[in-house]
């Protein structure tokens, strides 16, 4: 699907750790317009290390390369740490996987995202409370008054990451990873968080990397998806049914399904993919 | 195999005194799996915590193969069942090498040394026996799960208490553990209590389903009711749209 403007721009990025060079990324390439993107794999795939790798968010040991890594038409790779720190949180934002490690303990939850809106608007402190509150009324939090006194630890976990997503859009980023959103979080309260991230980010018109491990969510909330397997994209879907690579298969074959169900369920055969990716 | 009635569990005194737990009852046959499904904070965790005698302040009544438990349990009745937890990161220690992981239960209940069934039990979940020398820092998350069952069935019970056993794992992954308990499950007819808020791993290894709410049974699903997405009650429809988006 050809995005309206392209946001992000990626050309054989590869990241390899320590002398060894073992490559975490090897040679990813897409284009990331105003849409959604999933990026799909196991652990230790190299879907996380991606992300952070756009946001320019990992350890000195990792050495970063790309042909391309332009975003908003602008390369990123030669960017000194100064500017870098201007655009995280401003013009792209990571949210995390789990709130209970994101959020600062000692903070109350007020306090952290109208530090948020003072760092990224340059306003006083009392505009910034009202503008913290106004996103917390945003991302649908009942008895912001209350909630905005709470300490980390005194909200729920879904609850933590709506602040957090309230946080991060306060920016009104162009570019939003979100690196396992949900899987911290009840079933019951993901399709809320997610539906409300898709709200905001359309609003927003930014483009949103979505990192998971969960094929079918992912599938059900994104346009384009990228199938990770040891650090290489080895497929690109917009449709589940559409699925080829025999890993990709797996995957979705070895979710429990209740509506079809089976008596054993089908686990990865990694020779035959491991013999797949060979030929290629 | 396992019976209970009007199990209640508090925590707390006085005014922060909150009953988790509300008067549930219910029963759970031989060689049957029955899943508990619902929130955090619903009291699915805590039902089998008192199940496997880690919470001693239940009040009610639980029988397990047909004989009451005591809250103190003697080691006769903690024979009978074993739980296995959500974290296997979290849930062997990390300083011990896997053998005496494995050997632990039976010495600690005085069955023998436990260390000649080391090998077999390894065997038994798939994994190869000289994992026996390693630490659990040098295994995956589902090789430590595999351990964390394993363990489980060093003192042969005939309940398997498994508390997320999957949630903190791969969805590839998820699919050989699940395998594996199934597998087990007819081979030595174990009876399971299953724990988990994903409804497609309950709708896949259960017989039927409670589904719990604030401390109560809201609706009972059977294997039939699940494959046609039936529900009895507006929370666990609301619950089963959730889960399959």
């Amino acid at each position: 699907m050809p995005a309206p403007e392209t946001v992000l721009s990626v050309r054989d990025l590869a990241v390899r750790f320590g002398r060894s060079g073992v490559r975490a990324v090897d040679g990813v390439s897409f284009d990331l317009g105003t849409e959604r993107l999933g990026i799909v794999g196991e652990s230790g795939s190299g879907k996380s290390t991606l992300g952070r790798a756009i946001m320019r968010l990992l350890p000195n040991a990792a050495h970063v390369e790309a042909t391309t890594l332009d975003f908003d038409g602008k390369p990123l790779l030669t960017r000194p740490e100064r500017e870098m720190r201007t655009l995280r949180g401003n013009r792209m934002a990571l949210i995390m996987q789990d709130p209970r490690y994101s959020l600062n303990p000692v903070l109350s939850v007020g306090k952290q995202v109208a530090e948020a809106a003072l760092l990224h608007a340059k306003i006083g402190k009392k505009d910034a409370y009202a503008k913290a509150a106004e996103m917390l009324a945003r991302v649908r939090i009942a008895d912001v008054e209350r909630v905005m006194g709470l300490y980390p630890h005194q909200i729920s976990g879904g609850m933590g990451q709506r602040v957090m997503i309230a946080m991060m859009l306060l920016a009104k980023p162009r570019l939003v990873v979100a690196d396992e959103p949900t899987s911290a979080l009840d079933v019951s309260v993901r399709g809320d968080v997610l539906n409300l991230l898709d709200d905001l980010v359309r609003e927003n018109n930014s483009g949103l990397m979505l990192i998971s491990h969960d094929i079918r969510m992912v599938a059900a909330f994104c346009q384009r998806i990228l199938v990770m397997y040891k650090g290489r994209v080895v497929e690109t879907l917009t449709k589940l049914d559409e699925a080829q690579h025999p890993y990709t298969r797996g995957l979705i074959a070895s979710m429990p399904d209740p509506r079809n169900p089976v008596r054993r369920l089908q686990t990865l055969d990694r020779r035959a993919i491991d013999a797949m990716e060979a030929r290629t | 195999m396992i019976e209970v009635s009007n199990l209640s569990v508090s925590f707390g005194s006085g005014e922060a005194r909150r009953q988790v737990v509300q008067g549930v009852s219910f029963v759970v046959g031989k060689g049957e799996t029955l899943g508990i499904v619902g929130e955090s904070g619903c009291g699915k965790s805590t039902v089998l915590r008192s199940l496997a005698g880690l919470d001693r302040h239940w009040e009610g009544d639980i029988r397990l193969a047909g004989k009451p438990v005591d809250r103190e349990r003697s080691r006769e009745q903690l024979k009978l069942a074993q739980m296995v937890f959500q974290d296997p990161y979290g849930s062997i220690h990390p300083r011990h090498r896997i053998e005496r992981v494995l050997a632990e239960p039976a010495r600690a209940m005085k069955t023998g040394d436990g260390w000649s069934r080391v090998a077999p039990s390894l065997e038994q979940v798939g994994l190869p026996a000289n994992f026996a020398e390693r630490f659990p820092h040098e295994l995956s998350g589902g090789q430590r799960q595999r351990v964390a069952i394993a363990r489980a069935l060093m003192l042969e019970p005939e309940i398997l208490l498994l508390d997320e056993p999957t949630s903190a794992l791969d969805v590839s992954v998820q699919a050989e553990v699940l395998n594996l308990l199934s597998d087990l499950r007819e081979e030595r007819n174990l009876t399971y209590v299953l724990v988990s808020h994903d409804l497609s791993v309950i709708a896949h290894m259960c017989d039927r389903v409670l589904v719990m709410k604030d401390g109560t049974f809201v609706d009972e699903l059977d294997k039939g009711a699940l494959e046609k997405g039936e529900t009895h009650h507006p929370y666990s429809e609301q619950l089963f749209e959730a889960s399959f988006l």
